[in-house]
């Protein structure tokens, strides 16, 4: 019984291994090939010239995800805030269910919602800013949209984690603040911020996370262009999405090891970044 | 005085960010349904798409989610309880046990997409002539590793929760481990694990972009689980995005927020029927 349980345990393990074996034995070759340094700074994304350059997805990943915190990390942590120290009891119980709906709305509903109502808007915002005559920069499928649904996205997962952090901060602290005749924001920013801090960034290292790893709502609002951005309304494409729409064309050889070294690298940024906010997060903050 | 003007001011940001995210939700919630809701009628669930998803139905895809939940769940609940019981019933802080918690961490944080390269590499290529490459199996044993965390952590929060004295008393009453656990701890333990299994299916029945390098999105109804389907997820998608027919991918989306409304609903009617049994 023991044993079966234990065999049952280790998959996880094992699937851990696999997965970035797996992803690595496919997409090493290309990267061989290339050299590492020319596949992750190169500029050029050409399948059909054999040009194997990934820079230009790093900077679309890196700008939506940036976007992305700006917009969402000041939400989620006033949000938390809120919840923890301020919201009467009711307006807990109505807040928290919504929140887990909210981590629950499928992707492809977010990029659905984007794609009809936030890119429409920001189309129409750009006719105004760059008048009619400009080219290229009117899809409205742009940075700005990306990051404003994945600043949507990533809201449950911040929230919840930096709530638990802040209420995980001892009562007798608060007490001992507000009993000294400190009102309970200068208890909340000076006691509980400061105790929770860990938590807080582990939050938003776990959010940066999720920025990076979606797919589907990306590619619904991101324009997808192969190219550097010049400002918050170009499109750009993400990592994933590079994997994403071309997977489905992809000849063996070349160009599907091109996109499972996209792969290797999505994985170990992923990975790196879990493990740094579970490191922060255990060692900071006492979770039960 | 000023400390006081302070407080104030803090009070009506937060009030307001609170009410911000509710307004959030609500809008995405009020606005999918509302542009999909005059789609939905029997014909709509009931028939086949034509012209590639253009016009007619959605039932490939509803029966495609189904067949496609239920291979997944079976695989996995079981894995998921038994890895569950073993980190509380069978183990101690040990190594294995501390590699295991956190390969399940860096499990639960792959990116879809990253499982679905996996899948496609092992499952679907390699594993071709056991799988049937594009398959519902394919997409299954993905999606497997993907809900596999859910499952281990609510299930293990659930048997945590079973008070002690259960435990002691099935012992003292002169039944061993095994007795034990599949007597008292599970039943005691499951609608904490049922609520685990609701989560996971949200996740299978929302998740996109690993199933579609594995499940292979046929628009027709999978007559055996060696043969591709698509969920109404990859319906959506492809729909909005391939074939262009907005309307459909409404129509679709507004079935599957119902569908998850329902799901969250169920979670908390059986936490809530059920949390003075187990805490």
């Amino acid at each position: 019984m023991r044993k079966i349980l234990f065999l049952c345990a280790v998959l996880s393990i094992a699937a851990v291994i696999m997965i970035g074996l797996f992803v690595f034995v496919e997409g090493y070759p290309i990267m061989h090939k290339v050299g590492f340094f020319n596949f992750i700074f190169g500029k050029v994304w050409s399948p059909s010239e054999g040009l194997y350059g990934i820079f230009p997805m790093i900077v679309g990943t890196f700008s939506i995800t940036l976007g992305a915190l700006v917009l969402g990390v000041p939400l989620s942590i006033f949000t938390a805030i809120f919840l923890a120290e301020y919201a009467p009891k009711k307006f807990e119980r109505l807040i928290n269910p919504a929140i887990e709906l909210l981590a629950g709305i499928p992707s492809v509903i977010y990029g659905l919602f984007g794609m009809t109502m936030i890119v429409p808007v920001i189309r129409e915002i750009q006719k105004l800013y760059f008048g009619r005559g400009a080219s290229q920069m009117q899809s409205g499928y742009s940075i700005l949209a990306a990051a404003i649904i994945l600043s949507i996205m990533i809201c449950p997962t911040v929230i919840s984690v930096t709530r638990d952090a802040l209420k995980s901060v001892e009562n007798e602290l608060k007490a001992g603040s507000l009993a000294l005749g400190a009102t309970q924001w200068q208890t909340t920013r000076h006691i509980v911020l400061p105790k929770a801090k860990s938590g807080i960034i582990a939050a938003v290292v776990l959010g940066m996370g999720r920025a990076i790893g979606e797919t589907m709502a990306v590619i619904m609002v991101a324009g997808n262009r192969v190219g550097f951005p010049e400002s918050i309304f170009s499109p750009v494409r993400s990592l994933t999405g590079n994997i994403a729409i071309e997977m489905a064309y992809a000849a063996a050889g070349d160009h599907s090891q091109a996109l499972f070294g996209t792969g290797i690298v999505l994985f170990i940024v992923i990975m790196a970044i879990n493990a740094f906010a579970l490191r922060i997060y255990g060692k900071g903050v006492n979770v039960k | 005085m000023k400390s006081k003007t302070i407080e104030k001011f803090v009070k009506v940001i937060l009030w307001c960010s609170g009410i911000l995210t509710l307004t959030i939700l609500a809008t995405i919630l009020i606005y999918i349904i509302s542009q999909g809701i005059g789609k939905i009628n029997i014909e709509f669930l009931t028939q086949n798409p034509r012209r590639m998803g253009m016009e007619g139905g959605i039932y490939p895809a509803i029966v495609g989610t189904f067949y496609f939940t239920v291979a997944t769940i079976f695989m996995t609940a079981p894995m998921g309880i038994a890895t569950a019981v073993y980190l509380t019933q069978y183990s101690r802080e040990n190594f294995w046990v501390k590699a295991i918690r956190f390969a399940n961490d860096m499990l639960s944080a792959v990116p879809s997409i990253v499982f679905g390269l996996f899948g496609l590499a092992l499952f679907v290529v390699k594993l071709k002539p056991l799988t049937g490459g594009w398959s519902i199996l394919s997409g299954a044993l993905t999606g497997m590793l993907m809900i596999l965390p859910t499952i281990i952590r609510t299930s293990e929060e659930a048997i945590k929760a079973v008070p002690k004295e259960y435990k002691e008393a099935s012992l003292a009453l002169g039944a061993n481990n095994e007795q034990t656990v599949t007597r008292v701890i599970i039943p005691a333990a499951m609608p904490g694990i049922i609520t685990g299994v609701i989560l996971a299916i949200g996740r299978v029945i929302g998740e996109t972009a690993a199933f579609l390098l594995t499940l292979g999105g046929s628009i027709l109804i999978p007559s055996s689980f060696f043969e591709p389907a698509r969920t109404l997820a990859m319906h959506i998608y492809l729909t909005a995005m391939e074939v262009g027919a907005l309307d459909m991918a409404f129509g679709t989306a507004a079935v599957l927020i119902i569908a998850i409304l329902i799901l969250n609903l169920v979670t908390h009617v059986v936490l809530n029927r059920y949390s003075g049994v187990t805490r």
